[in-house]
């Protein structure tokens, strides 16, 4: 459904996307992980015929972003990272609008937006700048739905939200997907990698993997440890000190590292202790993404 | 230990609506104290207070040893202040952020060139301290927002999501730099919504609607709901507002 074909794009001297490739089918709920700045709003403006490449192609249900923008256009859904409805016009007259521009009616796709819109429809007399950020949200995704798109792209939607709403609006995306919908979506929340059926990890313009969460999982290649102790502040600098330690972060609770060798887990421990830390604990751990995404090459 | 943070039930209401709802709490000197809670639970609301910008509607507090509610203009001269979403000024160069936060503050321009020259050595910037801000990555741009912050040696720093969207090194580099600010005895006061950040606080509080649902340190917290990790116990904690009107 959606091909990117070995996109580059640079802004002035600076390398916003160098080389992306990734296919994804009809239905598939697609994952672009990585930070601020690393070159997802432009992949996503790519993507969606707002930004021409320097390089590559970009096909949607084959369709070329260069000769066939005008159909693309009509056939997809966009949620932009910044809340993009007119402000002054309430729920319903939104709504509206976007079904119009797009030569449909509410009542025609009412049975794609039904799951959501249902919730904001109580409201539908409400100026959308006075909804909360969760209805915001929920009136964004109906009016990039109501002219039932072959495509959904959307671009960061649960950033600095906390981890309780970011679970509900993965379960509405669920549900979306359920419908047969194919869904881009972008996050810099390492952690929501594992709710996507396939992702891209990006880091300075380029995909460092694409591929399923679990097959990252598995095909991470370090031995990744997590150390524990009293005082964990004392602890990461001691750390990083051992020369058996490749490289070390705090990950919550704990201090994840990589080493060379299991053998070096008792070498570490005593080296630990002599250092007077107390109740010292290492053992070895499967990596999240977010440990593939800093241990990667 | 000194206590640079009190409020005794501090209120704020908007209308009808009871944003910050009777909320009581001390901060010590030199700790990093996470304040957390869902969005809309009233976070803001309560560290505009704390940083002299509202006003409020009942109950008192001090920061820096002075009264909130009258003595606001000193809080400010006391406190640094960063966020995700203003830090810097993306059309200024480096050094020119630096001297212009720090000349705000008031510091004479001789100091302020001393200490702009340890602190780009620090970060490594020296050779980019011409350079426009916008065109700097986005976790060094914390990082030196963060300098900038404590750059007048403010007392107690307050940081509102501080590292929404940065890269997960990056994130952590900027953690380090919490720990050394600490170290050096600024009293810090740090929103999230990484929960493996609340981790690395001494003490955490997690607002629901408006009022204080638990405060402890970490490991306390974690065993008292009887969960593994914060992400556990906030979401034991926290309803959605997802949902909410």
């Amino acid at each position: 459904m959606v091909k990117v074909e070995n996109i580059s794009k640079a802004f002035k001297n600076v390398q916003a996307l160098n080389n992306v490739s990734f296919h994804a089918e009809k239905g598939e709920l697609f994952g672009i992980i990585g930070p601020d700045g690393a070159g997802k709003t432009t992949l996503f403006r790519i993507m969606t015929t707002l930004t021409i490449p320097d390089e590559g192609a970009v096909f949607i249900n084959n369709r070329s972003i260069f000769n066939d923008y005008m159909k693309i256009r009509k056939n997809i859904g966009y949620m932009p990272g910044k809340f993009a409805l007119y402000q002054d016009l309430t729920v319903e007259e939104n709504l509206n609008f976007f079904a119009s521009v797009f030569n449909t009616t509410i009542e025609e796709n009412y049975h794609l937006v039904k799951g959501i819109y249902s919730h904001i429809a109580p409201f539908k007399n409400r100026k959308a700048g006075k909804l909360s950020g969760g209805m915001k949200q929920k009136l964004a995704l109906s009016c990039a739905l109501i002219h039932k798109p072959e495509v959904l792209f959307l671009d960061e939607p649960t950033t600095g939200v906390d981890p309780v709403s970011r679970k509900e609006f993965w379960d509405m995306l669920y549900d979306l997907k359920k419908m047969g919908i194919t869904i881009i979506v972008s996050t810099p929340y390492m952690d929501e990698a594992s709710r996507c059926d396939r992702i891209a990890l990006i880091k300075n313009g380029a995909f460092i993997d694409v591929d399923s969460p679990a097959n990252i999982i598995n095909n991470f290649d370090n031995i990744l440890i997590a150390l524990k102790a009293d005082n964990m502040r004392k602890l990461l600098k001691d750390v990083r000190k051992c020369r058996q330690i490749k490289s070390a972060f705090a990950f919550g609770a704990e201090i994840h590292a990589v080493i060379d060798s299991d053998n070096f887990i008792e070498e570490i421990s005593s080296q630990l202790k002599s250092l007077d830390h107390k109740n010292i604990e290492i053992y070895r751990i499967p990596p999240a993404i977010e440990d593939c995404y800093i241990w990667s090459r | 230990m000194e206590q640079v943070i009190i409020t005794n039930n501090l209120t704020k209401k908007f209308g009808s609506f009871t944003a910050v709802d009777n909320i009581s709490f001390y901060v010590e000197k030199g700790e990093i104290f996470g304040f957390l809670g869902a969005n809309g639970a009233g976070k803001t609301t309560a560290m505009r207070m704390l940083c002299g910008l509202s006003k409020p509607t009942s109950g008192s507090g001090s920061v820096a040893g002075y009264d909130i509610s009258k003595e606001y203009e000193k809080i400010k001269k006391n406190i640094g202040y960063m966020s995700q979403k203003f830090s810097l000024y993306e059309d200024l160069t480096v050094a020119e952020n630096i001297k212009l936060f720090a000349g705000i503050y008031g510091m004479p321009l001789k100091k302020i060139k001393e200490k702009s020259a340890h602190i780009l050595e620090r970060l490594e910037l020296t050779d980019r301290k011409d350079t426009l801000v916008k065109y700097i990555p986005t976790g060094w741009k914390q990082k030196l927002a963060f300098s900038v912050a404590v750059f007048h040696d403010p007392k107690i720093v307050f940081l509102d999501e501080p590292t929404g969207g940065v890269d997960p090194e990056a994130r952590r580099q900027f953690w380090e730099m919490i720990y050394e600010a600490a170290d050096n005895g600024i009293t810090i006061f740090v929103t999230t919504h990484y929960m493996d950040e609340a981790e690395y606080c001494d003490r955490i509080s997690i607002m629901v609607q408006g009022k204080i649902a638990a405060l402890a340190a970490p490991k306390d917290m974690k065993k008292e709901y009887g969960a593994a990790t914060m992400d556990k116990v906030f979401r034991k904690l926290v309803a959605g507002t997802f949902n909410q009107e």
